[in-house]
């Protein structure tokens, strides 16, 4: 009967997806549209000695070509990072100036230095290529390790030595006294690899100036449309908010890539005011790679200390942080907040110290790819535990449990709270659906057939729904990370849900309408989801960081509790019931053990008639509320991937990939399952495909799909999927996040199932097969060639 | 950068989604381009510039091409079905109820591709009288990028989609 929590239902939204029907940002054409194509930086590094537009100028169809120096003399503000680090010393974060396009100086291959506005997007790129620009170059540098290095050039002027911030969590000596005192030592140098985010839809955008109303429109392919409109407004100077409408219609994926606003969405409105036109610019997979914030790209040492037991008793991270050229968004958060305060990972560690220091290099500028941190923390803890249960000659899955927290609320060294969980039991599921018992019957089959059987574990945990603001505004956050929800119900009874978070995948349209439907005991269909629009939703922060679960809902729960307590006075007075009797089931509204009954939907024009309401009630039954978590929520589970690799090509077939996650209250389990795969996908592509190059000068080597390995259908495998589920404690639903977790537990289960099949940990992702076939000719016996 | 170039127009008659269609269009359009922004049936996607991701699959004389690496001169005459046109009125066609029944979408981007692409391989497995197992899809997917479902849903929804679709031609015989 019931389409409420847990119930198997499919997605409201899927027809007009199935059917083309789907509305994107390049979908979408105004009247008077004209095209922008950015003219680009093609070096790492350089200063702009002159831009000479009038070849382009002059080409029928041109409408304008505009620069940078145009772009800051209409005081067009620089992009900013909205989350102040400060380094150890007490200084503040070293941010260089960030100007949409560029005026003295380019820093990455990609940097935009003009804009031609023309009739048509072919147009426009031609003429975007007539543009000649002037260029010195200068030496660059890619590599944060590179940047580092005394002589490197200097990228920001007010950044000496390419240092961002110099940041450390935990305490140092205690961690060093820890280490120094420990049985085991394990070492490790670990690179987490850099990525390409890729949603499928690439970036676009169409801006619109209406000059009778001095008002902006728009449309934008964003995660949060309210956090760019403000970011538009307050720091950019584009417009103030009560004139700038931004819209992000149906989304392509996002992945993190699209949370942060660019220069292009900047220039495109900027554009529309200075030309009278509607401004559309899509960005194709090419400038995808040049211009989407890349994510990763940490370089790590760590050291981790166990005593005789095989309990750990220090563990000590330093690592080095690309940033790329400029200080994107929310860039500074990701190494430190949402990296180094989750390296206690599922274990009992009394002494931590990690540093991290951020550093700008010639490339794209890194921030927050799904995940955000949380997979470079768990990919450095669960490659260190497999490698120290290999070197105690332990069974990696002891090693762990003699570790795992059992008690919560446990406070971890790093500044976290955890509030629950059941990580031995999230790995008893992992083992047993993995069939870790036949295992060697497995190896010894494969062995038979000339391959190498792996087995590799790793247990992760993440933090999501980033709060209270409180908190992370102490943390130096410049926005606070509560959501908003508004529950209008209709005289008819039907529901609209205006939501601050935003649907780019996830299904919200079927999730939330699902939580609507158990409360308020109606069809999913008679409940619309909006979101996605700054002009109907007061306001929102938006979809990142598995949050829309535990800080969205929430958020719409505490506003139908306020329609619930409306909707129960109604019903008490009409039906000359008390309030505490009133009761809300089968589609009525109802003193509980009688007969009498309101239908819902009688409530709802009981409310809008306004004829016979309790004295003193307003008409009406609209209800709205924000919503501030009390803590993280922290998802958790044993994932386990056995994988077969052929020794002669080095070529690796993962056999089997078994997730057991503990993600709180299920909702919806097919689209929690479902973000399962994709995740694990992620993070497979991670471990064993992808991987962003650039040259030593900052040339862009992966710039397209002929370059850079997407998983592909034929490089996964069907996932094996468990649920052990701890409810969380602090938010009404008890919901913990999905979204991120495949991402952050599959690499390091993927990896350590390779070295454990290879038999040398010599190996970094990607393990490409070459990189496997080159790290077992360490291993196996040297053929004699002579 | 030639300023003053030659633009080439030509008229090109299609049959898309079973209506004649008629237009001028340069001779550097490209079927993409001819679809979403001529006859602004956007359901064709655009995820990439090489001819990788596959958002743009549609049907050209019932076989299954990149509409982005085709020029609209090139296809006058032809008979060209979209994501637009392959459900009967209100009737789904299987592959698109068994991407539903499946969850094999999420963010729908690469959804139109994957189901034209889908429906093309069992067409032609079921011509040449193969099984399409799980393993085949895989590989016939080489060509479709999905960002978001990890596959498992889709090789899932085009299997089912297969039987149905099979069952649905012995009945036609």
């Amino acid at each position: 009967m019931s389409e409420g929590i847990g119930a198997r239902v499919t997605r409201k939204e899927d027809k007009r997806f199935i059917t083309g029907k789907g509305k994107y940002t390049d979908d979408i054409r105004m009247e008077n549209q004209a095209y922008a194509a950015f003219v680009r930086s093609p070096h790492a590094h350089a200063t702009v000695k002159s831009i000479d537009a009038s070849a382009a100028e002059a080409m029928e169809g041109v409408i304008e070509v505009l620069n940078g120096a145009q772009l800051t003399g209409d005081e067009i503000g620089n992009i900013i990072c909205g989350w102040a680090i400060t380094s150890k010393d007490g200084s503040p974060m070293n941010m260089g100036a960030w100007s949409a396009l560029a005026t003295e100086k380019v820093r990455y291959v990609g940097d935009a230095v003009a804009v031609v506005i023309a009739e048509t997007q072919a147009l426009a790129r031609l003429a975007a290529e007539a543009v000649e620009v002037e260029y010195d170059e200068l030496p660059a540098v890619a590599f944060a390790d590179k940047a580092l290095e005394g002589g490197a050039p200097e990228i920001h002027d007010n950044a000496p030595g390419n240092l961002i911030y110099d940041w450390e969590i935990g305490e140092e000596a205690a961690t060093d006294a820890a280490l120094a005192g420990a049985a085991h030592v394990t070492e490790m140098e670990i690179t987490n690899n850099r990525l390409s985010p890729n949603p499928m839809e690439p970036r676009s955008a169409v801006a619109t100036y209406d000059e009778s109303e001095e008002h902006y429109t728009l449309y934008t392919t964003s995660q949060n449309p309210h956090v760019a409109r403000l970011v538009l407004s307050a720091f950019y100077n584009v417009a103030p908010e009560h004139k700038l409408r931004v819209i992000a219609p149906d989304v392509g994926g996002g992945f993190g890539s699209k949370i942060y606003i660019y220069p292009e969405e900047i220039t495109c409105l900027w554009a529309s005011m200075r030309t009278g036109r509607s401004v559309k610019w899509t960005s194709d997979r090419s400038e995808a790679f040049m211009t989407d914030a890349h994510g990763r790209d940490h370089v790590s040492t760590a050291k981790m200390g166990f005593d005789a037991d095989g309990k750990i008793v220090g563990f000590k991270v330093d690592t080095i942080a690309n940033f790329g050229a400029y200080m994107s968004l929310f860039s500074s958060a990701v190494p430190t907040y949402l990296y180094a305060t989750l390296l206690s990972g599922q274990y009992n560690i009394s002494n931590i110290h990690c540093n991290v220091r951020a550093v700008y290099t010639n490339t794209v500028p890194i921030d927050a790819y799904r995940g955000a941190g949380r997979p470079e923390a768990c990919y450095a803890i669960e490659r260190m535990m497999e490698t120290a249960a290999r070197e105690l000659n332990m069974d990696p899955g002891e090693l762990r449990r003699r570790n795992f927290i059992g008690e919560f609320p446990h406070e971890t060294p790093v500044i976290m709270t955890y509030d629950a969980g059941d990580f031995d039991g999230n790995l008893d599921k992992a083992l047993a659906a993995a069939d870790v018992s036949g295992f060697a019957a497995r190896k010894a089959e494969a062995a038979s057939r000339g391959k190498l059987r792996g087995l590799g574990y790793s247990c992760y945990i993440e933090a999501c729904g980033i709060a209270p603001s409180a908190a992370v505004g102490s943390l130096g956050a410049g926005v606070g990370l509560w959501e908003s929800a508004e529950v209008r119900v209709n005289p008819v009874g039907t529901i609209e849900i205006l939501t601050g978070s935003h649907s780019h995948g996830q299904g919200h349209e079927t999730t939330f309408a699902q939580i609507v439907a158990e409360r308020f005991s109606i069809p999913i269909d008679n409940v619309q989801i909006v979101h996605g629009d700054t002009d109907k939703v007061q306001f929102g922060m938006g979809t990142y960081g598995s949050r829309s679960g535990a800080v969205g809902m929430s958020a719409i729960v505490k506003a139908m509790d306020k329609v619930e307590a409306k909707v129960k006075k109604i019903a008490a007075h009409t039906l000359e019931a008390s309030e505490d009797d009133i009761v809300i089931e089968g589609g009525e509204v109802k003193v509980a053990g009688t007969d009498k009954a309101m239908g819902w939907h009688e409530v709802g024009l009981a409310a809008y008639t306004g004829h016979n309401l309790p004295d003193g009630m307003e008409p009406g039954l609209k209800e709205g509320a924000f919503y501030d978590p009390v803590n993280f929520t922290f998802p958790a589970g044993a994932y386990i991937c056995e994988v077969e690799v052929d020794p002669d090509t080095g070529v690796t077939e993962i056999v089997q990939f078994t997730a057991a996650d503990d993600f709180g209250t299920i909702i919806t389990q097919m689209i929690v399952e479902s973000q399962v795969h994709g995740g694990v996908a992620q993070g497979i592509g991670q471990a064993m495909l992808e991987q962003v190059v650039y040259d030593d000068d900052g040339q862009l080597i992966t710039g397209s799909y002929m370059d850079y390995t997407m998983p592909r259908a034929d490089d996964v495998p069907f996932y094996t999927i468990e649920h052990n589920t701890t409810v969380c404690p602090n938010n009404p639903l008890g919901i913990k996040g999905c979204g991120e977790a495949g991402a952050i537990g599959a690499p390091p289960a993927v990896i350590n199932a390779i070295t454990d099949a290879i038999g040398t940990n010599d190996l970094q992702m990607p393990a490409t097969p070459q990189a496997v076939w080159t790290a077992l000719q360490s291993v196996q016996t040297p053929m004699a060639a002579e | 950068m030639p300023a003053d170039r030659e633009e080439i127009m030509s008229t090109v008659k299609m049959t898309v989604n079973g209506k004649s269609v008629s237009r001028e269009v340069e001779d550097t359009t490209l079927l993409t381009e001819f679809l979403r922004e001529d006859l602004r049936l956007t359901g064709t996607h655009v995820g990439c510039d090489t001819s990788q991701c596959g958002a743009c699959v549609v049907h050209v004389n019932g076989r299954a091409i990149k509409s982005c690496t085709a020029l609209a001169v090139a296809l006058d005459g032809a008979e060209v079905t979209t994501i637009e046109g392959i459900a009967d009125g209100q009737n789904l066609h299987p592959m698109q109820a068994a991407f539903k029944a499946n969850h094999g979408l999420q963010c729908g981007f690469c959804t139109p591709g994957m189901i034209m692409s889908g429906i093309d391989m069992v067409n032609r497995y079921q011509a040449e009288g193969k099984a399409l197992t799980t393993e085949a899809i895989r590989d016939e997917l080489e060509g479709n990028i999905c960002r978001c479902t990890g596959y498992h849903n889709i090789v899932k929804a085009i299997e089912e989609a297969a039987g149905e679709m099979s069952g649905m031609a012995k009945a036609a015989e």
